[in-house]
Parts: C-alpha cells; structure tokens; sequence
C-alpha cells in the first residue's frame, strides 16, 4: 500500500528570454502522489499550477527537475495517465459515443471491446441515452461528463483534472463534484488517484484529501494541508468553514519579503506586475465594503460567497486596491483604509483626483509614461517600447496584462490618453 | 446495450425500395461513361474522330461527360496534391519556410499563358497519344483549382485548437491517428467550400485548354470546351446557346449532386460549440440516406475509412508530446544554404535567358501595358463593388431574400464567363464599339458575384442590435452607410473584392482578346499582350508577361488588399 504513484522532484519551469533573465514559472517543485488520494493544486492564476499539471501529463517537459511514474522517468504521455479539461476538448464532430472511444482507438483496442467499454463508462457518468449526441447538442454540465467518461474508460491509473469545473455554472459544477466523489467513495472509479488543479477553495476542501497550496510568480508549493474530514462533506459544518478561512488567509498572506529585500535594491518601476482590475470593479468593491453590512470590513470568504467571486477573481482585486492604499488585505479580511473612505464619499471629479493621486504615488509606471510624454515635444511615446521593457521582467502575459491595465487607470484617472490604433500613449485629452 | 446486427442482417430486414433501383441506374450509368471515355484517351492522336468535334447538338450530351470527367480528374490531382503540399507546409517548419510563399505567388500566377508549353510537354510524354493532349487540359484546370485548396487545408493545420491537440497527445494518438481525426477534420468545411470554388475557377480553363493550338497544327479534344470554340470559329451563335445550355444543365447537376450534399455534410465538422440554425437537408442527401444499398455502401466505406485513419501508424519513433525540443540550428543553416544556392542559380539561369532574348524596351512595354491593365481592374472594382454592394447589402439585411439569392450569386460565380464572350463580341462588331473600352466589362463577369455573395454573407451576419440601435437614434442616408453598415461588411467585402481581382486580373488573358469567326477584336493591355504571345509562340514574352502580371497582383494584395483586411480585422469587429 501507499506506494508512490508519481513523484517529482525539484521540477523548475522556465521561458528562455534573450537578452534578460529567464522567465521562472515553476520552481522547486517537489509533489508525490500516492494510490488512494485526491489531490488538488490550489493556486491563483498565473502560480504555474496548470503548467505543473500538463508536466506531469506529460505534454510538456521541465526545464529541470525529474518526473517518476511509477518508479521510471516519465519521457512522454504515460500510459495510465488519463486527463479532463478545463475547456472539455471535445471533438464537435465525434458523437459522445466516438468521443468516449477516442482514448480506446489509439491504443488499438478491438471494436467490440472499445463499444462495450465507452457503454459502460457512459452509464457510469450518467450519460446513458446521449450516446449518439453530437457535443454542441449538450450543456456544459454534459459536456465535462463526456471529457470524464472518455477519460475514465481507459482505466487510467492517475486522473489528471485542469479546473474541470470552473467554465460551469455554480449548480452544474456542484452536482457534478458530488456525483465523482460519490463514485470515488463507493470505490466505483476505475482510477487509483486523482490529481486536480483548482482556484476553487471551498472545490478543494470539499473533494481533495490533500492540498498543495501554490504561491506565485515563480509558482512554489507554499504549504501542504491535509483536509481530514471524510466524506461525505459538509461545507457548513464549522471545522469545514475554519479550514477555508484558514487558506484565505494564508493565500493572503504577504508573500515573505525574503528573496525580494534580499536582491532587489533598485526596484525597477517595471518589476511590478499588475493583474488586470478595471476601475468599476475597485469602485463598486469600496462601496460595498463602506456599506451594510461590512462598514469597512470583510471576511474575504464571506463577502466572495455573497458577491458569487471565485477566489480567482477577488483577491487581485483585493490586492490593487492594497497597492493603491485604498484597502489593506490581511489574514483573510480586507479593510478600508482612510484613503478608500474618502474615496468612496467623493463625486465623480473628485474620486478622478483621488485615484490619480494614488496612482501617482503608488504606481511608478504611470508616472515613468507621464514624465516620458512630457518630455517628448510631440507628447507621444510608443506603447511597445514600455511592453518591450516589462517583458525584461515578466512574462509576455503579464506584461501585457500589467500594460493593459495601467492604460485602463491612466485613462481613467486623466494621467494620459492612448491611442489603441497607434499603439501610443499621448496627452491629447489631457486638459 | 444495443445490439448491434452484422450488416448482411440488417439489410435482409429492409426490402429494395425504387431509390434503390435509381441509385443502381445511376451508378452503373456512370460507371460505363467513365469507361467509355477511358477507351477514348488511348487511342492514336490521329485515329478518326479522336480530335474531332461537331456542333451537332445531339452529341453535347457525351461532350459535356468527358468535360466533367476532365474536371473531377483535376479535382483528384488537386485533392492529391492539397493533401501531400499543403500537409508538408503547415507540419515541416523548414519546408514551410519555402512552400508557403511558394503557394502564395501561385496563387497569383495566370496559368493560363502557359497553356502551349505544357501541352507540348505532355504530348512528348505520350507521343502520337490522345492521352497527352487529355493531361495537358486536366493539368491546365489542376493549375486553376490546386492552390486555393492547399492553402485552406495549410491554414486549418495551423490553427488547430490547442486544447483538442492536447487532447490527441494525452490519449497516445499516433501522427496518423491525429491527422484523421483532428486535423482532417477540422480541416474539412474549408476545404469543401474552397472545393466548391475551384470547381467554378476550372471551368473558366476548361473552355480555354480543350482546344489547343501548337505551331501550326490544331487539336480539339472532344468536350463542351472544344464545342465552343468551334462554334465561334463558324459563327454559329445557336450551336453557342446549346452549349450553354448543357454547361448549365452540368453545373446544376453537379451542385445539386454533389456539392449540395457535401457542405451539409461538412456543416458537421463546424468547429462551434453551440447548436446553430440548420438548413434543411439538400434532397440528395436524403436521397442517399433513404437508399437502403447506397446507405449500407456508405457505412462500410464509411468504417473503412475510419478503421483506416484509426490504424496506428506513427511516423516518428520519438513521443510527439514533448514540444520542447529545439530546433537544430546547424541543419537550418544547411537548409538555408541549399536554398540560397539553388535561388542563385535559378536567378542567373533567369538573367542569361532573359538578357538573351528580352531588352529592357521589353520589359517597359510589358509594365506599361500592366498598366492599362491595373487601370481597367481598378475601374472595374469600383464599379462592381458601387453596383454590388447597395444589392447585397438590401439581400443580406431581409434573411427570406439572402437565403434565396445566396445560391445564384454562387451559381452565377461557377458558370464560367467565357461562355458569355460571343453576345458580348457580336454586339460590339455590330454597334462597331472601341475593343478597348468594351471588352473591359468581360473581365468582371464571372468575378463580380464574389463581391456579391460575400456582401450578402456580411449583411445578413450584421448584429441586429446594432441596427436596431441605428434605427433608433435615426441615423439615416450616408450616414448610415458612412457608420453603420460599410465598416459592418467591410471584412467581408474585402475578401469577396481579393478573389474577384485577383480572378479579373486572370481572366485579362481571356477577356482583351475575343474573336468571332474571322473578326477578332484586341483591347491594348498586358492580357493580350501574353495572348499575343502564347499565339506567335513567343515563350520568353509570355514568360515576361506572366512575370509582370503576378507581380502587379502580389503587389495589388500586399499594398492594398492585405493591410485593409488587417485594418478591418482589427477595428471593425467586435470581440
């Protein structure tokens, strides 16, 4: 018994960028997997989860470290090695049938066997009678049942899932989480174990055994729980609840100032990377935290259940107004600052003023664009240029989302304008 | 679980219907035309009746089967080719590199001033043989109808969904099972239509190619084609309706037929994932499905193929998941080296026959007649696009009307304009009209109704709510077509006008030279200037005229086309 599944060892993941440093997704992963569990990857966007997850498919292979199945090194896809997507990747012109098939074709299973063995794993999901449907005729909720039958009728020994339910809607996903843990519990899952990656906390408690917790750029394991409670789970029981709070707040955490005190002295305006948060989003959460019932104060897993957030989508929030200095994230709860009150009470020139002060004293970027455009005498700079820069420091995603983003704010807060067609930056608007 | 009976079972259950009995009529009919025709290509070149051919009408039927079969063979030679070019382009990096430019000029070269020289070729293949003469017009409607599809099928290889691949490499899909049932597939709706549209292109060729002329002598190939042209040697207008006539009897049928039922069919490998609006069935796809033998024909070709493309076939040992190994750069360098070479010695082999039989007064006039040529292109664009556009886009905004019009306007884009030379040439002998003004309108014949239908296509996909919003705020007259509904179809637009230029600018070798029995009318412009040529044998003029003619349309796309599709592309749609 427990014998090691899979394991991995000091696996490190990077993007070779010329003339700068590599672009480190992964690093210092270690994760073993043992028969029996469920395993979830919990981590925001961009922790280098889903790159983890496609490494130990064995789609993608890592800069460094060593990946074991079942004692040997993994090469390529393994064989007992079955995965479910987040986007389903169904063909839309394979009927469910042909589509559960798929897995079984390829490894030259004989007609007859292949029908037999889709039947069953049909009927195991609850697909029986949609056999000879055609995807696009199926709700999502149907369709994630077919990326499951066709994963589960090769009898993989590990399930791969990459956020299978996070393109659902909140009552198809959680059917659809009972019914496999059901299965899993009455041992009717042809699988030994499963290993999923989710943003989803409250997902996580509720299905995994166990939780690597994944801090970002670059994605480490921050910490591993161990969810005790059997199943089946009761998301009100209060133990369940504490342990949910317990990860808001340790993904809230400040990340430990450690390596970034250590050797970043100069800290370039370009080393910051910003999540894109649009204005109407920040103000409408300043207002709702002022008002009844929170009065300045939320517990973050109370106010993103009653504003249906994943914690996906709350905590960058969260973390721009930090930076901004109108909120304070910590422990779990976020609070809002004199600034955000001030902020909150103003009309709409004044909030305009607020904001680009904080802007200006928070965000170097802005100001670094602003003083290039009043510098120049034609006040226009090309945006690419400042792309071109922050990808010296961050992946080509985030420097397009942090660029991205810092137009949005800019503009809104009549620092500078921009000219999308043009890709520049100017003051033509500006006073 | 279903049981599910063997074959021969099932079909003991059901009893022969009369579709059964059509289907066999039709099937063994086509079966000896194709053999009937396959006896006539082997026979001597100079065996009685073999390059013959006669106005009577009675013998257009037998005409327009061996044209067709001519067709379907090029269509053959294009799938064939499509499938070996366009598969090497889209998954060798390296090869890519050179085919897909490659591919993108051919698109643009006119074929068609090359016609004398590959027949020749062909002929010395098979000397003293029908079938020669037979390849060189399948080859010469191959040209018209190859490049679009390689490209299509290049591009679907290249934007294959990730996650779907994916997919393939996590369930051990080998190369071969992935290319069947990803690529392919995927592949599959754009191909079909670009199918479609080569089919029209070649028809344009088939008139041009069934009756050739080297040097002296004269050989016309038994087919509608070579029916035509001897009509308009005789003067004989009547024999030119009736070979209209069957031209439009062969279209409808092989729309109806086959193509009808094909985009149907292919509706199926769409990659959407919502359930759209369907059409109903054409009725030879019911047709097919309601014909117990060819129904049962069809599933075991069906689990043929699928058998075939589910074999586990792999072309490289290695395990296709790992993505990350990178390329070597010593073997990029030899390869570009190989290239460099052979481009040098292409360039000089280029020069020395060139500065040997051209001189720059050559090269000038060529240009110059281009010129002419851009100017009538241009005037006609405009023209089309002032006449086609307001019609499209009336058709496209009342759905009952664009489900109507849609099919002509595709009808009209196949029927090949070449067919409707001769009223245009005895009206301008008759009211004694300037060439060069008159033919000009010739060019856009058969290309304006690209413009048409693609306008059609981006009206009737125009948002409603946008219209609404239009409607609302009263936005009327110019302004609404200044905001409203020209940038809405410009995307549209701009691919319908690309095609139907670039096919304009083809058929200026047709269309500045028209005869009527001895009367031969000639507009001044690079088309006739490679007609010219092809006639007096010319091959290092024809070669020129070739050379500047593509390099106007390249430059045509590059300079316009292109960057407003760009332009298009990314303000003027939404999302």
């Amino acid at each position: 018994m427990d014998a090691a599944l899979l394991e991995v060892r000091g696996c490190r993941q990077a993007y070779h960028k010329e003339a700068s440093a590599d672009l480190v997704v992964l690093d210092g992963v270690d994760l073993t997997l043992r028969e029996g569990e469920i395993v979830a990857l919990l981590g925001r966007s961009g922790s280098g989860k889903s790159t983890l997850l496609r490494i130990v498919s064995g789609l993608l292979r890592p800069t460094s470290g060593e990946v074991f199945w079942r004692g040997t090194a993994l090469t390529g896809p393994a064989d007992g090695v079955a995965m479910v997507f987040q986007s389903f990747a169904l063909f839309p012109w394979l009927t469910v049938q042909e589509n559960v098939e798929l897995g079984l074709e390829a490894r030259g299973v004989a007609r007859a066997e292949r029908e037999r063995r889709a039947e069953a794993a049909i009927d195991l999901i609850g697909l029986g009678g949609f056999e000879s449907a055609y995807p696009k005729e199926l709700s999502g909720g149907m369709r994630q049942r077919v990326g499951l039958a066709r994963a589960l009728v090769v009898h993989p020994e590990l399930l791969l899932m990459d956020e299978p339910f996070s393109a659902l809607d909140v009552l198809t996903a959680e059917t659809l989480r009972t019914d496999l843990i059901d299965l899993w519990v009455d041992g009717k899952l042809p699988v030994k174990s499963v290993l999923m990656v989710t943003h989803n906390i409250e997902e996580a408690v509720l299905m995994c055994d166990r939780i690597l917790v994944f801090s970002s750029n670059p994605g480490r394991v921050a910490s591993e729980l161990t969810v005790p409670f059997p199943h089946p789970r009761n998301r009100l029981d209060p133990a369940f609840r504490q342990m949910v709070d317990d990860i808001y707040a340790l993904m809230t955490r400040r990340p430990a100032a450690v390596p970034k005190a250590a050797t970043e002295a100069p800290v370039s305006p370009l080393a910051m990377a910003l999540q894109r948060v649009g204005i109407n989003l920040m103000s409408g959460l300043m207002e709702t935290m002022a008002a009844d019932p929170y009065h300045g104060r939320a517990d973050l897993p109370a106010l993103a259940g009653a504003l249906q957030y994943e914690v996906d989508e709350l905590l960058p929030l969260g973390e721009a107004l930090q930076l901004l200095r109108f909120a304070v994230v910590e422990e779990g709860d976020i609070m809002l600052t004199e600034g955000g009150q001030l902020f909150v009470n103003a009309d709409t020139d004044e909030r305009k003023r607020l904001f680009a002060a904080a802007l200006r004293a928070h965000v170097p970027l802005v100001t670094m664009i602003r003083q290039v455009l009043d510098e120049r005498w034609n006040h226009r700079a090309s945006a690419v240029r400042f792309r071109d820069e922050l990808e010296d420091h961050m992946s080509p995603e985030y420097a397009d989302d942090t660029l991205r983003t810092v137009i949005g704010w800019g503009r809104y807060a009549e620092i500078f304008s921009y000219d999308e067609e043009a890709e520049q930056f100017n003051l033509d608007d500006i006073e | 679980m279903s049981v599910t009976l063997p074959a021969s079972l099932a079909a003991g259950r059901r009893l022969p219907n009369v579709w059964d009995i059509v289907a066999m009529i039709c099937v063994f009919g086509a079966l000896i035309a194709v053999a009937h025709v396959a006896r006539g290509t082997m026979v001597p070149i100079d065996a009685p009746g073999a390059t013959e051919v006669s106005l009577d009408p009675m013998r257009l039927p037998e005409y327009a089967v061996r044209t067709t079969l001519r067709m379907f063979a090029a269509l053959l030679a294009s799938l064939i080719f499509t499938f070996t070019f366009g598969t090497a382009a889209a998954k060798s990096r390296r090869a890519g590199l050179v085919l897909v430019p490659i591919l993108d000029i051919l698109q643009s070269v006119p074929i068609l001033g090359f016609l004398t020289f590959t027949v020749v070729f062909f002929m010395n293949l098979f000397p003293g043989q029908v079938l020669g003469l037979e390849l060189a017009s399948i080859f010469a409607i191959f040209t018209s109808q190859a490049w679009n599809m390689a490209f299509s099928l290049y591009q679907s290889l290249k934007t294959v969904p990730a996650d779907l691949n994916e997919a393939t490499i996590s369930f051990h899909l080998t190369g071969w099972q992935r290319f069947w049932r990803l690529e392919v597939p995927f592949a599959i709706p754009g191909l079909v239509w670009n199918t479609m549209m080569s089919m029209s292109g070649g028809w344009f060729f088939v008139v041009a190619s069934e009756a050739v002329s080297v040097g002296d002598n004269t050989w016309k190939l038994p087919g509608i084609g070579s029916y035509v042209a001897l009509a308009l040697e005789q003067k004989d207008i009547s024999a030119v309706l009736w070979a209209i006539g069957a031209m439009l009897a062969v279209i409808l049928a092989y729309d109806q037929l086959l193509f009808r039922p094909l985009v149907a069919w292919s509706a199926r490998f769409k990659f959407e994932t919502t359930a759209g609006a369907t059409a109903d069935d054409p009725w030879m796809l019911r047709l097919l499905r309601r014909t117990h033998v060819l129904q049962l024909a069809g599933d075991g070709l069906g689990r043929f193929a699928g058998a075939l493309g589910g074999m586990r076939l792999s072309f490289s040992h290695k395990p296709r998941g790992v993505m990350t190994r990178k390329p070597s750069r010593a073997v990029d360098i030899v390869c570009l080296a190989l290239l460099a070479v052979i481009l040098i010695w292409i360039g000089y082999e280029v020069v020395r026959f060139a500065s040997e039989k051209l001189t720059w007064w050559d090269v000038a006039e060529a240009v110059g007649l281009g010129l002419i040529t851009l100017v009538r292109v241009a005037v006609l664009m405009v023209l089309a696009s002032l006449i086609w556009v307001p019609i499209g886009v009336w058709l496209g905004l009342r759905p009952v009307w664009a489900r109507r019009a849609q099919p002509v306007a595709q009808f009209l884009a196949a029927f090949p304009a070449n067919l409707l030379f001769p009223p245009v040439v005895l009206f301008i002998v008759y009211f004694d009209l300037s060439p060069d003004i008159w033919l000009t309108p010739l060019m856009v014949l058969g290309t304006q109704w690209y413009i048409l239908f693609n306008v059609i296509a981006g009206a009737a996909a125009f948002p409603g709510d946008l219209r609404e919003a239009a409607a609302n705020f009263r936005v009327g007259g110019l302004l609404w077509w200044r905001k409203v509904m020209i940038p809405g179809i410009l995307t549209y637009y701009v691919t319908g006008a690309i095609t139907a230029s670039g096919g304009s600018w083809n058929a200026a070798i047709v269309a500045e030279v028209a005869s009527w029995g001895d009367t031969k009318l000639q507009a001044h412009g690079l088309g006739a200037y490679i007609a010219a040529a092809t006639t007096d044998g010319k091959m290092e003029k024809v070669v020129l005229g070739v050379v500047v003619m593509s390099a106007f349309v390249v430059l045509f796309n590059r300079l316009l086309w292109r960057p407003l599709y760009a332009f298009a592309q990314r303000r003027l749609t939404l999302g």
